[in-house]
C-alpha cells in the first residue's frame, strides 16, 4: 500500500529508515522545520539547516525511490528569542522559491509565551504574505490545551484560510475545535508521550476521515517512523478496506500537501482488472 | 538505590501513558457496545476483573505488591 509520512524529520533519522520506508511503501515525506536538541545561536545555522531539507535531504530520499518536500520556520522552542527569530524571518521568502518548499512549518506554541505569539503571529503573516501553506505544531503534555486554545484564538483574528492550514498533534482532548473551525488536523503517533496507533484509529472512527492527517514525526527522540504502519496495520484490522486506509494515509496528504502545486502526488484508487482467462490447463 | 521522586521522574510519563491506553481501551468497548442494536449494557467477567484491578490501584497498602495482588486477581485460584 502506498503511504505518505507527512511530518518526518528525516535528518535525525538513518538511511536505513529511509530503505525500510521505501519497503513499506512510503512514497514521499515531508519534513518540518524544528528544534535541533539546543537552542541555536546564529541565523546562519537556520538557514544551513533549511538548504540541508531543501537541497541535500532530496537527494538521500531519492536514492530509495522516495520524494522529499519540507517546510521553513522558526520552531516554536527557538521562538522564544525574538532577536534570532526575526533575522531568520528576513531569509525565509528565498527558500519559498525552492522547489520542494511547501510552506512555513512548524510554527506555533510550546510553553505559549508572549515572545512565542509574537513569532508565530509574524510567521503566520509571512505565510499568507507568500501565499504558503502552514502547519502549527501543538504542544506537548500538560501545556496542550492551553497552547492548543490560544493558537485557535490567535489565528482567528487573522486572514487565514482554514483549509491551508494544519494543526498537529492533536489528541482526543485538542480534537474537536481546530476541526469544527474547518482546520485540517494531525495525529502524531509517538511511543509514549502523544497519541498511540490504536487511539489514532479510535479517533478516526469518532471523527471520520475528512482534514485528517496522521504522522510519526520521527525525531531523534525516542520515535519510530513505522508507527505509521503500525496504524495501518491496525485500522485494517478493525475491518476497513485498503482503499479506506489508502484514502487516510495517502489520500489525505496528498489533498493538503498537494494544495501547493510543488507537491504533484495525487490521490489514487484501487481497481479490478477484468481480464480474460489464461488458464491453459486442457489445451 | 534510587529516590522515589527518580523513580517517578523516570516512571511518570509511561505510567500516565499505560492508563490513557487502558482509558481508550473502555472507551473503544463502550462505543462497541453503544453500536450493538437492541443490546442492554454490555457485561461480562473479564470487564469485571478490569474494574477490580482499576480499584486495587488506588487501595493503600502497607507493602508495595500491587502487580502481585493484580495478577493474583487474573489468576483461577480455585
Amino acid at each position: 500500500m502506498q503511504i505518505i509520512q507527512p511530518h518526518y524529520h528525516a535528518i535525525a533519522r538513518t538511511a536505513q529508515d529511509y530503505e525500510r520506508m521505501a519497503m513499506s511503501g512510503v512514497v514521499a515525506v515531508a519534513e518540518p522545520a524544528f528544534w535541533a536538541g539546543f537552542d541555536r545561536l546564529y541565523p546562519e545555522t537556520f538557514i544551513d539547516y533549511f538548504r540541508q531539507i531543501s537541497e541535500f535531504e532530496p537527494t538521500r530520499a531519492a536514492e530509495y525511490g522516495i520524494k522529499h518536500y519540507c517546510w521553513v520556520a522558526v520552531n516554536p522552542k527557538e521562538a522564544e528569542n525574538p532577536e534570532l527569530s526575526h533575522e531568520v524571518l528576513k531569509k525565509m521568502p528565498e527558500f519559498f522559491n525552492k522547489p520542494t518548499v511547501l510552506g512555513v512549518g512548524e510554527i506555533g506554541f510550546h510553553k505559549t509565551t508572549k515572545n512565542e505569539e509574537e513569532i508565530f503571529e509574524a510567521q503566520v503573516e509571512q505565510a499568507i504574505k507568500y501565499d504558503q501553506l502552514i502547519l502549527i505544531h501543538t504542544p506537548h503534555l500538560q501545556d496542550k490545551v492551553r497552547g492548543t486554545k490560544r493558537t485557535l484564538e490567535v489565528l482567528s483574528h487573522m486572514n487565514v484560510n482554514p483549509e491551508r492550514v494544519w494543526i498537529d498533534h492533536v489528541e482526543e482532548h485538542t480534537i474537536r475545535e481546530p476541526l469544527e473551525a474547518g482546520y485540517w488536523v494531525g495525529f502524531t503517533l509517538y511511543p509514549v508521550t502523544k497519541c498511540s496507533p490504536k487511539r489514532a484509529v479510535d479517533m478516526l472512527e469518532m471523527y471520520g476521515h475528512e482534514r485528517i492527517l496522521v504522522n510519526s514525526s520521527a525525531d531523534w527522540g525516542p520515535s519510530d517512523p513505522f508507527t505509521l504502519q503500525q496504524c495501518v496495520v491496525q485500522f485494517r484490522a478493525r475491518g476497513y478496506s485498503t482503499q479506506d486506509a489508502i484514502e487516510i494515509f495517502h489520500n489525505n496528504p496528498a489533498r493538503f500537501l498537494g494544495q501547493n502545486p510543488k507537491f504533484d502526488i495525487k490521490p489514487i484508487r484501487l481497481e479490478t482488472i477484468d481480464e480474460p482467462s489464461h488458464n491453459l490447463i486442457g489445451n | 538505590m534510587q529516590t522515589a521522586l527518580q523513580v517517578l521522574d523516570r516512571e511518570y510519563l509511561e505510567a500516565r501513558c499505560s492508563l490513557l491506553e487502558l482509558a481508550a481501551a473502555l472507551d473503544r468497548i463502550d462505543r462497541a457496545s453503544d453500536h450493538e442494536e437492541g443490546a442492554g449494557e454490555f457485561s461480562d467477567s473479564r470487564l469485571e476483573l478490569l474494574k477490580q484491578a482499576m480499584a486495587l490501584l488506588s487501595e493503600k497498602s502497607h507493602l508495595p505488591n500491587r502487580s502481585e495482588r493484580m495478577l493474583l486477581l487474573f489468576s483461577d485460584l480455585d
